[in-house]
């Protein structure tokens, strides 16, 4: 690698972090990524050989069969991509990403276990015996990357099942983080010895199942997970895949695969960390906890029996809201299904028009991943800057005059605050029950994805309007355009 | 120098590179507000997609069938990672873009 290279690769690996930074503010996110992807097309355009197989640029060698395979190869991803990028509809992006995510795993899983079994392998000529005498620095981060990469792999296909409406609900049985333990010990243990082993016949066969192990393990982890958490453990999965390109990067001496692995992979870990704080649970309470399974159901409903909601029709709930000053809307994941971000719009629009103050209410994991109603709302052409964010609005509650619930349960349940014996106290919540009136639109009684009943349906200012998103809220621009 | 020496130097630096790019992750992340956290965690998606390098580079070394079809399948899945995470982004971001009144 010819020093102009090694300086543009400083140039790539600023371009990244810049890409990720210029993401930080809406007004150049969209820079950003494109900064992103220029950085990887230089990247791609000046790839090197490792230096111990001749450091030579990748796209001047002598042509082979090889390389008409790597064109052929990323041509047909470049084709599934595509297709998945632009056909996926936009409620379904979290299931996108965590396809993507789960396809770069196992590409981190191959190339780890393509290098390992090269060198596993008495090599024919002596030159390429010199070149792949390794030692445990390499075979480690070798390892690693199967490893981590074949979960990332597998874990991210369930999660996208998961996310598709397939086996929602946790899967458990008893002992069930014993035996992950115990297979997760067998891997480390054959991950141990193979350090030692590298070579051989015997290493091949103990990697395989290794290979094979990761890969169960990796379903059987994100298995006991409620579909509500799928968003923390997509983005784990995320710094993970991370993780494992980084590793690859050592294991073939590549800093560009260092450097945006390792990017991902700690970014991704804070992410983590920062949607499980939202949550006010520990990382190990998602990962370990099957929160939402049979056991939980029924906590902190008790002290509801007896009381009943209030219902009301389209047309009072217009009144309400086009007399008001004051609104905020809270959307939720039924909003997301119900695909009801257009109506929205335009119930914020006709408000808008009569002079109502219309703010939305967004809290951090509210939907399948946190930013998702952002995303839904911005499709419907709603401008960010209506956009609040939970601690931001939380304190101003108290003078607005309708809340309007669309499709969100749990972050707007206020036993997060009040009863000590929920699942979900000391969640931090929207504070729709301090607003004057609150409408919850929802489609039945049904518990949310905690499987918790909502103190909030039984309060006094509290009404329903029941039926599909779409149609009530069909109803009531009608009716506000009408009164 | 020996060789020895000189690799375990470089290797020492690589190290070097990979924890302070850890930092820089974490302060460049701690900034972004929660309303771009999907179009990050999606951006972030596609830059680890980078292990489309990785694809090529063992492919192109590929000697057997083996090797071959692993790479291939490498390259494949590292490619659709790359070229749809940044695509899937940009889509997600376009409709952040301001209200033209």
């Amino acid at each position: 690698m010819s020093s102009t290279i090694a300086l543009i690769l400083i140039g790539v690996a600023v371009l990244f972090i810049l890409g990720i930074k210029f993401l930080s503010s809406p007004k150049t996110a969209r820079l950003g990524n494109l900064v992103a992807a220029a950085g990887m097309l230089i990247g791609l355009i000046v790839l090197c050989k490792p230096a111990e197989a001749g450091g030579a640029n990748i796209w001047t060698q002598g042509w082979t069969f090889n390389y008409t395979l790597i064109v052929i190869g990323t041509v047909i991803g470049l084709i599934i991509g595509a297709l998945g990028a632009y056909s996926v509809k936009m409620t379904a992006m979290p299931q996108m990403v965590a396809l993507f995510n789960g396809l770069g795993g196992g590409a981190a899983a191959l190339v780890a276990s393509l290098e390992f079994l090269k060198d596993a392998q008495p090599a024919p000529i002596a030159a390429d015996a010199l070149a792949h005498s390794v030692g445990a620095a390499i075979t480690i981060p070798m390892l690693f990357a199967t490893l981590i990469g074949s979960l990332s792999f597998s874990g991210s296909i369930i999660a996208y099942l998961k996310l598709e409406g397939k086996f929602e609900k946790p899967m458990t049985f008893p002992g069930q983080n014993i035996l992950n333990g115990l297979i997760l010990l067998v891997i480390v243990g054959l991950c141990g010895w193979l350090t030692f082993n590298a070579t051989g016949h015997n290493a091949v066969i103990a990697f395989i199942v290794m290979f094979s192990l990761a890969l169960f393990f990796g379903i059987a982890m994100v298995m006991p997970i409620g579909g509500a958490d799928m968003p923390v453990v997509i983005s784990l999965l995320n710094s993970f895949t991370g993780l494992a390109v980084a590793a690859d990067g050592f294991a073939i001496n590549n800093n560009a695969m260092i450097v945006a692995g390792t990017l991902v992979g700690s970014s991704g870990t804070l992410l983590t960390l920062l949607m499980c704080k939202a949550m006010n649970r520990p990382v190990t309470n998602v990962l370990f906890g099957a929160f939402g399974s049979s056991g939980s159901a029924a906590a902190g409903g008790g002290d509801l029996a007896g009381k009943t909601v209030k219902p009301l029709q389209a047309d009072e709930a217009a009144l309400l809201l086009s007399y008001a000053q004051q609104v905020v809307i809270v959307p939720g994941y039924g909003m997301a299904v119900a695909q009801a971000q257009h109506q929205v719009r335009e119930l914020s629009d006709e408000l808008g028009k009569r002079g109502v103050e219309v703010r939305f209410a967004i809290h951090p994991v509210a939907g399948r991943m946190p930013g998702h109603m952002n995303v839904l709302l911005a499709e419907a052409n709603i401008s960010y800057e209506q956009l609040c964010e939970m601690e931001a609005i939380n304190p101003t509650m108290d003078r607005v005059d309708v809340c309007l619930v669309i499709g969100a349960n749990d972050v707007v349940n206020p036993a997060a605050r009040e009863d000590k014996s929920s699942p979900i106290y000391g969640m931090p919540i929207i504070d729709a029950d301090h607003c004057k009136t609150v409408i919850v639109m929802k489609r039945s009684m049904a518990a949310g994805f905690a499987g918790i009943e909502n103190h909030l349906f039984y309060k006094d200012n509290t009404r329903m309007l029941f039926g599909d998103a779409k149609n009530s809220l069909q109803a009531l621009v009608t009716a506000v355009k009408a009164s | 120098m020996t060789i020895e020496s000189l690799q375990a130097y470089n290797q020492i630096l690589v190290l070097f590179i990979f924890v302070l790019a850890i930092f820089v992750g974490f302060e460049v992340i701690s900034k972004v507000p929660s309303m771009l956290h999907t179009p990050l965690m999606s951006g972030t998606n596609a830059i680890h997609g980078i292990i489309l390098f990785g694809g090529i580079l063992v492919l192109a070394d590929a000697t057997t069938l083996l090797q071959q079809t692993l790479g291939f399948v490498a390259v494949v899945f590292g490619s659709a990672n790359v070229f749809g995470g940044f695509m899937v982004t940009d889509r997600m971001l376009q409709m952040f873009k301001k209200k033209k009144k």
